[in-house]
């Protein structure tokens, strides 16, 4: 090349100048564990479905939802989202309205009749699956996609368990229900109904099962020692939820006492208000900070007139009456007797005081009680007898249908290793994306779109759902109010903001941004501003050419 | 996918892209086939507001005139970190001038298209804000006042960085500098508020003056596209923090472009023709000290003991901004 005056090198790109070698620093891209997630007792992936949600793809959200969760529709109205408490949006506005979407993008799955993707292969193994309560379900869903053969036997005339027979309709509509199990007996489930199970060893060897799952769970209300003349009239919280799930519903009078302070006593509760009595009373030995029902679960049953009468213990019955002792809490938080008596005019009494495993199915398995009552299993959620595992209300005191639906799942990966002779080890957890490891100066305020709600004054009439539904258009702004904790929701700031252009985009394929470290300098402003804290700095290995002691 | 106002929701209107948006919708710089005018390798300091700038501004300039542009560099640190002999980060017609003259370069430059015939062809200056505000006033405001077609894109990183962090006019009050040290009974530079070029562009009457901020990207991409389309004399001046010479730390350079918009002290407006036209607003405000206090020339503000008199100065200034621009 013929060069110009006194110019003797040609010109080059900067490109020959690799800037990394400046680096102490590298930025890397890293998942951390979000917080709704971290809460999720049925170990769904939140942040990931509200990823697709939020683009109006609902169908990919569903499909990244089920990895986890069979029963979205379920779950968006019977779980009380810890996801939602957990949420770090509430420090910048509200909680992103994670159960409602959830019950969208369920509901979206039935109207559209999207079905589950069939297992690659067959394995050939048999589980036998005993109880087609929501852990029975689970359990069965996740080993029928790991390619098992599943058969659930199910004492009941139709499968569902407690979320048919212990959640009023007014919370949970059946239809939604038949529609989540059909769904996966679709998907090649088979179930034995109207058949309990009394020798489960029998069964096993003549089923030629390779394994089972026990999610029988606890059917037996407690009771507690009440005094009673003949004539006074008190029932228990399951047989009147199981009765008027039955269009059986139970005569309560006009006059309706619920003993009690969970869920279940809001639930009879509710129910008595809507069989027509007129203020139905809660009676609860502690107070309102200690009762187990959640707020919001408390909030509805009051907004529908339902009285509490709390610090106060039931101690006799009579035909139309009660008579209630005073409690005061010591300190150790537990109600104790103070002498001082009244009487309560009412008509009936409902028992909501808990239920208890039952175990007497399980002749020659009794060893598998705990001192709880409850069935022992160890970490991989198997008893002490070798392939049989255990999940839901029979392990666990949390009695939620979130957690048996991740029992569930726990157990059939469980399982699944089991019948290939492994031990099966979860993915190492990701770091908390805590708030501090977010940006939220790029996240702009917006109100939380709520789902509508049925009057208080209509409900006492009408066993119809109280809450409704999202609309699309709603459905699209609260997905997008997810802050995406953690993970990367492809802002581009990291692209945008690199003074050396050593990011590089390619969308479509694979991770859509890479760092070039051949010229990345490390100086940190993509891990300063990203919005979800996806970035994380990671100091460099130095290697000094000149080894030894530097002074 | 549609374009949706609830885009907005996830990423905000302050990210450099948002993948709700279609991409014609989305910035310059979220575009994947963005032109890089200036590429990695250069020799910028890690954290470089000023090399981020003139990516920012001349990517979105290639942008708007389709790619038909020449710039005119002056001397100072953007010269000198993107092109030593015989590299050159530039990947555009790139032409070198000396600290004082660039503006005159470019009308030169702006003369011979215009005689070539050669009019879709846009003419851009550059410098810092020594070359600007300092040492190339004189040509700046002789090519103001013949409103020659160039666009002058000043990135302001307040003092002169390249030689050693000597004060400029551009130098904010009380700043320590390698000049106005804080010795003995020296306390940085003169507590007066200086020279504002944007003011003095104004008072020229050109067709387009504005300011830039690397806090707003949307901002600043559109300012730069419109001021491309327009013809006549525009001037553009971008407030680029310098992790070097203010004392900070590499990744907060875009932190201390945000605080300086969100305190008042860099108010971020246009104006057509002399007359102030927009400006945007800053929501909720940051008082001056949280923009002080994280950078090391304003150490002696706080220590060894906190200058009170001199902070409430401080935050007058930024407050005559917001009243001033309506900020």
């Amino acid at each position: 090349m013929r060069k110009p005056f006194a110019t003797t090198l040609n010109p080059e790109s900067s490109l020959t100048n690799h800037t990394g070698s400046w680096r102490a620093e590298r930025p890397v891209y890293v998942h951390r564990l979000p917080l709704c997630n971290h809460s999720c007792a049925a170990g769904e992936d939140i942040q990931s479905w509200l990823y697709y949600a939020a683009m109006g793809n609902y169908r990919e959200a569903w499909r990244v939802l089920v990895r986890d969760n069979p029963m979205p529709a379920t779950m968006g109205r019977v779980c009380y989202h810890p996801c939602e408490t957990a949420c770090n949006r509430s420090s910048l506005d509200q909680s992103v309205n994670i159960h409602a979407l959830e019950r969208y993008v369920g509901d979206e799955a039935i109207r559209h009749g999207w079905t589950f993707d069939r297992p690659a292969s067959e394995s050939g193994k048999h589980v036998l699956v005993v109880g087609a309560g929501p852990a029975g379900l689970s359990a069965a869903y996740h080993l029928r996609r790991l390619g098992h053969s599943v058969t659930v036997y199910e004492a009941g005339p139709s499968a569902g368990g407690m979320m048919r027979f212990g959640i009023p309709q007014f919370r949970f509509p059946r239809h939604i229900l038949d529609a989540e199990i059909a769904r996966i007996s679709a998907l090649g489930v088979a179930f034995v109904l109207n058949t309990r199970v009394d020798d489960l060893a029998e069964l096993m060897r003549e089923g030629k099962f390779d394994a089972v799952f026990l999610g029988t769970g606890a059917q037996i209300a407690h009771r507690a020692y009440i005094p009673a003349c003949d004539s006074a009239h008190i029932l228990d919280a399951l047989s009147v939820l199981r009765n008027t799930a039955d269009d059986n519903p139970p005569q309560l009078g006009r006059r309706v006492v619920v003993y009690g302070g969970g869920n279940t006593a809001m639930d009879v509760a509710r129910i008595a208000r809507r069989l027509g009595a007129e203020e139905p009373l809660v009676v609860y030995r502690r107070t309102r900070e200690r009762m187990p029902a959640h707020e919001s679960e408390l909030r509805d049953a009051v907004e529908e007139g339902i009285k509490v009468k709390w610090l106060s213990a039931i101690r006799r019955a009579d035909e139309h009456s009660f008579t209630v002792e005073k409690m005061t809490l010591d300190q150790n938080g537990s109600p104790q007797p103070t002498g001082e008596f009244e009487n309560i005019e009412a008509d009936s009494l409902v028992l909501a005081l808990g239920q208890d495993v039952d175990m007497s199915f399980m002749e020659g398995l009794k060893d598998l009680e705990n001192e709880n009552g409850l069935i022992r299993v160890n970490e991989h959620m198997m008893t002490p007898h070798t392939g049989v595992f255990a999940g839901g209300d029979m392990v666990s005191t949390q009695r939620t249908v979130t957690a048996a639906i991740g029992h569930g799942k726990k157990a059939a990966r469980n399982i699944d290793a089991f019948l290939r002779g492994e031990e099966f080890v979860p993915a190492p957890k990701h770091g908390l994306a805590t708030f501090e490891k977010l940006n939220p100066w790029y996240y702009s305020q917006v109100e939380e779109s709520t789902q509508p709600v049925l009057e208080p004054v209509r409900r006492a009439t009408t066993f119809d759902e109280v809450l409704g539904d999202l609309d699309e258009t709603h459905a699209l702004l609260e997905s997008s109010r997810c802050l995406s904790c953690g993970n990367c929701f492809e802002c581009d700031n990291c692209y945008g903001f690199c003074p050396d252009n050593a990011v590089a985009k390619t969308p479509g394929k694979g991770p859509v941004y890479e760092f070039k470290y051949d010229y990345c300098k490390g100086c940190g402003i993509c891990a300063a501003e990203c919005p979800s804290g996806a970035i994380q700095m990671v100091p460099e290995q130095l290697e000094f050419a000149h080894a030894g002691a530097a002074g | 996918m549609t374009n949706r106002i609830d885009a907005f929701c996830q990423a905000g209107a302050l990210t450099v892209g948002n993948r709700l948006l279609t991409p014609s919708m989305i910035s310059t710089q979220a575009n994947e086939y963005r032109n890089n005018s200036l590429t990695s390798g250069h020799r910028a300091c890690r954290g470089c507001g000023e090399a981020l700038a003139a990516r920012w501004a001349i990517d979105t300039a290639m942008r708007a005139a389709g790619g038909q542009i020449v710039v005119a560099n002056a001397t100072g640190c953007l010269e000198v970190f993107s092109t030593p002999y015989p590299e050159s980060a530039w990947r555009i017609p790139w032409i070198h001038s000396v600290f004082g003259n660039t503006p005159a370069v470019a009308t030169g430059v702006a003369a011979a298209m215009k005689v070539k015939g050669k009019t879709g062809i846009r003419v851009i200056a550059q410098g810092g804000d020594g070359g600007t505000t300092d040492i190339g006033l004189g040509c700046l405001s002789g090519m103001f006042e013949r409103n020659d077609d160039v666009l002058y894109i000043c990135y302001d990183n307040e003092a002169y960085m390249n030689t050693g962090v000597q004060r400029s006019s551009a130098t904010p009050p009380m700043a320590r500098t390698a000049t106005t040290p804080t010795l003995g009974s020296s306390r940085g530079s003169s507590p007066d508020i200086g020279k504002s070029v944007p003011l003095i562009a104004m008072a020229h009457q050109i067709p387009f003056v504005a300011t830039a901020s690397l806090a707003h990207l949307a901002d600043l991409e559109s300012k730069i596209s419109r001021a491309v389309a327009i013809r006549g004399a525009r001037y553009v001046h971008i407030h680029s923090p310098c992790p070097l010479g203010w004392g900070t730390e590499s990744n907060q350079t875009i932190l201390l472009a945000r605080l300086a918009v969100q305190s008042g002290l860099f108010p971020l407006f246009e104006a057509k023709d002399g007359e102030v036209a927009d400006r945007t607003t800053i929501g909720p405000r940051v008082p001056v000290e949280d923009y002080l206090k994280i950078q090391k020339r304003f150490r002696h503000l706080f220590r060894p003991q906190r200058n009170d008199e001199a902070l409430a100065a401080y935050q007058a200034i930024a407050d005559y901004n917001i009243r001033r621009f309506g900020l």
